[in-house]
């Protein structure tokens, strides 16, 4: 086992899968000499050459585009959008092509494609560069929506949705690209997409998180666990298709649900999971379903202690974990 | 060509014609529902581009699909199955007018979004450029599409990577209901890919023999290696945009001076002419393809629903 950033991990998948598979390609601003923006394609041309690893025009919905073409014929393109606040360009290709694809031809058609997007808030980025965009395409039969929270999972996910016959969205929690560390073992494995994961068990309260957030809600499980609350901690992972069978059986458990998103709550991811937990699982609930998310403000601040009351942290995470515990 | 193939080149035209005629008297009786774009007028175009084409070559195109679903090879029955939404349709009724498709004939579909196919076009460009394969892929759109953003990024990255695509647009002169110039900054579409260093042509979409020749060459020098060029169809559709449209956006007038260079009237006049065919060998196709459509329209009509369980159908590959 080595230990290794969820950057470096996300790196390694891309790695490995170009060296196994020679229809797999990464394509986006930068990527190639560059090596990213935030450096996840960092030496892969100088591995696999420009042919594989290849530069894109400022241009995200050809990025896109050119990516469902290519899969269509049977490649296996990995697209980078720069910054998921860069990806709106592409949603016509992603939500009316790429997802629609497999339907419309009754199978005939596949597009195996990873579209990855760094997202979410914490890094100072201001409102452009600081989107949680998971809601817009958690909607969308065809698509997969994954996000990983730790080396582990991001590794074994990115390779599972390179080799998925289906369009993945990868959405990477960019606070956490050199924050957040964990073991990754040497020899290849993957995880599977869909099934979501308890990442820490307990009997009081449920937390359901993905990401960033899961990040801090294992932290603040901790915090609480000194005052007796054994908090559930439930990482998503694959927020589409859910994973409805691990929300339910979490929720029967403890009987108190907490979501936590940093995307704005109206609307947001959390009000599925909500829906969810309160028409299946209704005589199992002890207290109101709770959610934790980003505020109705159109966009994360930048001054430092605006984007700090715009995001949740352990710290709030904690007090609505005890806030749901004491009722 | 061989006689044959002139003829071959005949009988479509008339399917085509003959298979939209049909289609709009089904759309009125109520047996057709949704959309319908007829493409009377601008046969010339499909059959003579594609004609033009090795097997290998792809062909996309927007909404305006019936024609070049039927030039790609599929079956009139399948095409007309389609339009009535029925199990036996090319894309078992999921897709309608707008949404033909076959991979199998390379026939990489309609695309109902005005522009959006074009960087999809890009990518199976790039694919063939990746894995060294001889094919171009052949992109059609409307004179509208050049108007979108798609369709810039589109070709510049065409020409940036120096692919085998054939950027095609069939200039029919409205999109929808507004004038090219009125839409248009340029209302010759080919001086648009001056902006992006490419190579283009315009012809006379109503002369499927000048369509025809002018794909052929383009091709060559596509496959030979020139990267992407655009070739400016100037066509006319003779029905409206889609059934239901009141025309009110150009004159009777107009419409009647387009209908004198009739595509299929130039052609028939051409093959006599050069004398390919008689005037009866002609009718005789022409009876052919009546007969082939008229199978066409019982066999749609016959064919089932799509099941229930269609529904939930391949909205994942398992693959």
């Amino acid at each position: 086992m080595a230990e290794m950033t969820l950057i470096e991990a996300i790196r390694q998948a891309m790695d490995e899968e170009l060296a196994r598979d020679a229809d797999v390609f990464i394509v986006g601003e930068d990527v190639g000499a560059r090596g990213g923006v935030f450096r996840a394609t960092q030496g892969l041309i100088e591995k696999y050459g420009a042919e594989r690893v290849f530069d894109s025009p400022l241009a995200e919905l050809s990025i896109v585009g050119v990516g469902i073409g290519a899969a269509l014929y049977g490649m296996r393109p990995v697209c980078e959008i720069q910054f998921a606040d860069f990806i709106y360009p592409a949603f016509n290709q992603i939500v009316s092509e790429a997802a629609k694809m497999c339907y419309r031809s009754n199978g005939a058609w596949t597009v195996p494609m990873v579209i990855r997007a760094p997202y979410g808030g914490g890094i100072g980025g201001g409102l452009y560069h600081s989107q949680s965009v998971e809601a817009f395409f958690t909607h969308v039969p065809g698509l997969k929506v994954v996000i990983p929270s730790n080396p582990y999972d991001a590794k074994g996910l990115l390779k599972s949705a390179i080799r998925d016959p289906n369009p993945v969205l990868f959405l990477e929690p960019k606070k956490g690209y050199r924050l957040i560390r964990g073991e990754v073992p040497e020899e290849e494995y993957l995880v599977p997409l869909g099934p979501a994961n308890v990442s820490r068990p307990g009997s009081d309260v449920s937390v359901f998180a993905y990401g960033m957030m899961h990040y801090y809600a294992l932290q603040a499980a901790e915090m609480v666990a000194s005052e007796n609350i054994a908090v559930e901690v439930v990482d998503l992972r694959t927020l589409y298709p859910v994973d409805k069978e691990t929300i339910l059986q979490s929720v029967r458990k403890t009987g108190k649900a907490l979501i936590v998103h940093e995307d704005n709550l109206t609307g947001g991811y959390g009000a599925e999971v909500a829906a969810i937990i309160a028409s299946e699982a209704f005589t199992d609930l002890d207290a109101p379903v709770r959610r934790l998310c980003g505020p109705d403000v159109p966009g994360v601040p930048f001054s430092p202690p605006m984007q700090e009351w715009f995001l949740p942290n352990a710290e709030k995470i904690a007090e609505a974990i005890r806030q749901l515990d004491r009722f | 060509m061989e006689k044959s193939e002139y003829l071959k080149l005949f009988h479509e035209m008339v399917v085509i014609r003959r298979l939209e005629e049909r289609a709009a008297e089904l759309y009125q009786q109520g047996k057709i529902g949704g959309f319908l774009h007829l493409y009377i007028g601008q046969e010339a175009v499909c059959t003579g581009l594609i004609s033009a084409r090795q097997p290998v070559d792809r062909v996309i195109t927007a909404y305006r699909d019936h024609g070049v679903a039927i030039s790609c090879g599929l079956s009139a029955r399948e095409v007309m199955a389609e339009l009535l939404g029925k199990a036996t349709g090319c894309s078992r009724g999921k897709g309608g007018s707008m949404h033909m498709a076959d991979v199998s004939k390379n026939f990489w579909g309609g695309h109902a979004i005005v522009g959006a196919h074009l960087p999809i076009a890009v990518g199976l460009a790039l694919a063939d450029a990746y894995k060294s394969q001889p094919a171009v892929t052949i992109c059609m759109f409307g004179d509208g599409a050049t108007n979108i953003g798609y369709f810039h990024e589109a070709l510049n990255l065409s020409k940036v990577w120096n692919l085998p695509v054939l950027w095609v647009c069939e200039n029919n002169q409205y999109g929808m209901g507004t004038a090219v110039e009125r839409a248009s900054a340029v209302s010759e579409i080919r001086q648009k890919a001056c902006g992006y260093r490419m190579p283009n042509d315009s012809v006379n979409g109503m002369d499927i023999i000048e369509v025809r020749e002018t794909a052929l060459r383009v091709l060559e020098e596509i496959r030979n290696g020139s990267g992407p060029q655009l070739l400016e169809i100037n066509t006319y559709r003779f029905r409206g945009h889609s059934m239901g449209d009141p025309e009110r956006y150009r004159k009777p007038e107009e419409v009647r001076k387009w209908e004198e260079n009739d595509p299929i009237g130039i052609y028939q006049r051409y093959l006599i002419e050069h004398k390919i065919a008689t005037e009866q060998e002609l009718d005789e196709e022409t009876s052919r393809a009546e007969a082939e459509i008229q199978d066409a329209v019982e066999f749609a009509e016959a064919s089932p629903e799509p099941g229930a369980e269609e529904l939930f159908a391949h909205i994942y590959s398992e693959a």
